[in-house]
């Protein structure tokens, strides 16, 4: 088998007329990780979904050396069918042995869960069977969004321990998290809007916060400066 | 790949108890008819087979709903798109499942509608040759409009406007088989069937790429 690895050149997503994000490189061989960070709706899904190959990239180029296997708040299982009859089917196209299904489920601590339908877990429950679906595919490139969305502590570090696994096997992880994941640390991507401005909500708090403090110490009474940080981003 | 995807449908519909609505309806139909227009046998046997053409009709647009935003939205297109399956031969597969549900039991169920409306032999054996000819046809189109209309709110209104004029000529030759045209009509139907099929996963499949930008 061929090393998995993951190339993105100088990568540009537009979405409903608006430019996401410019010039995004990224190199990843066997075991290689990196985390996409950046604020609601900077364009971390859509990365991921053009790497997937759902979405065509506004500019540069893809390369995946390998399958891909996609995680997102979409759980593709089917609601009235068990986690195990669920797994099943996506494990019969993914060509891959049914006893990958009872690994994955022992992996993620829901092994107990395989006979339940989908319709009765959890939020976080049906997180772990969606994450379950990745790790059967055996598809050496990994993309989570929002992967730790929903999971308890202890689920957060089984999820932990598995994509470390399955790093040192040769494998490759690109998750999308506003949060700091431990595990994918090797490289992270900060997406940055590429006009000042326009999705920058942070910076423009912030700005803010530095100009009340400042007008405090002043002995000034903190002025209104306009809710333009709340905008839909 | 083809396979497990027709067979997980399959599933699904009769599971959900929704593939036996269509039969349910072509009978209820056929037994509501004659108390409509009075047990006259003439009457009956004369307007009987374009009843059912029509029953078939409108029983294969009741699931539409239920045939590609389920799965569109609870993700299932998606991963299966990621697999590096194109969305024509998902939509193929679908189309399959769905004709394989809707077809087959419609049929069965023409046999004791034929007996409620009574239908001479002959007649029955017409229609249920263009039923057989033309149902795929009617699938293919409930797949097509069913991925046009994925994501829109109030789809089910839409997709009955959409389908009726674009099943009328597969109405008008299944129908015409029973007082004229006969085989030639018959074979009308077949063509028509035989372009919306092959129509209907490639226009269908474009429809749901552009959905996903």
């Amino acid at each position: 088998m061929t090393p998995a690895a993951l190339s993105l050149q100088s990568l540009a997503c537009l979405r409903g007329g608006r430019l996401l994000f410019t010039g995004l490189d990224l190199d990843l061989g066997p075991g290689g990780s990196a985390q996409v960070a950046g604020p609601n709706g900077i364009g971390k899904s859509s990365l991921l979904r053009i790497v997937a190959g759902l979405l065509r990239p506004f500019a540069g180029t893809v390369q995946r050396t390998g399958a891909v296997a996609l995680t997102d708040e979409l759980d593709a299982l089917d609601r009235e069918r068990t986690v195990l009859g669920a797994l099943r089917f996506w494990a019969r196209m993914d060509e891959a042995p049914s006893a990958r299904i009872d690994a994955a489920l022992e992996a993620l601590g829901i092994a107990h869960l395989a006979d339940i339908p989908v319709r009765m877990l959890s939020t976080g429950q049906r997180k772990r069977a969606a994450l379950a679906r990745t790790l059967a595919s055996g598809a050496p490139i990994w993309l989570l969004d929002e992967p730790a969305n929903g999971l308890d502590v202890q689920a957060a570090a089984t999820l932990g321990d598995v994509v470390t696994r399955h790093r040192a096997q040769g494998g490759i992880v690109l998750a999308a998290s506003h949060l700091p994941l431990a595990w994918a640390q090797d490289v992270t991507l900060h997406l940055t809007a590429p006009h000042e401005g326009m999705l920058d909500d942070e910076a423009e708090a912030q700005t803010r916060r530095h100009r009340s403090a400042h007008q405090a110490h002043e002995g000034m009474p903190p002025t209104s400066t306009g809710t333009d940080g709340d905008r839909p981003a | 790949m083809i396979g497990g995807i027709i067979l997980r449908d399959l599933g699904r519909a009769f599971r959900s108890g929704g593939a036996w609505m269509p039969l349910a309806f072509l009978l209820l139909i056929a037994a509501l008819f004659p108390f409509a227009v009075g047990p006259n046998a003439t009457l009956l046997s004369q307007t009987g087979g374009g009843l059912l053409w029509i029953a078939a009709l409108l029983a294969s647009l009741m699931p539409i709903d239920r045939l590609i935003e389920p799965d569109r939205e609870s993700g299932v297109i998606d991963q299966l798109v990621l697999r590096g399956h194109g969305e024509g031969s998902i939509l193929f597969a679908k189309q399959v499942a769905h004709w394989l549900t809707f077809g087959p039991p419609l049929l069965i169920a023409a046999l004791p509608a034929g007996a409620l409306l009574r239908l001479e032999p002959d007649t029955l054996g017409t229609v249920m040759l263009g039923l057989a000819l033309g149902t795929p046809g009617l699938a293919a189109l409930a797949i097509l409009v069913a991925a046009l209309t994925a994501g829109l709110r109030g789809s089910s209104a839409l997709a009955g406007l959409l389908v009726l004029p674009l099943a009328v000529p597969i109405l008008i030759f299944g129908a015409g088989a029973l007082h004229f045209g006969g085989l030639s009509a018959l074979k009308l139907v077949a063509a028509c069937s035989l372009l919306l099929c092959v129509i209907a996963p490639i226009a269908g499949g474009a429809a749901l790429r552009a959905g996903r930008e």
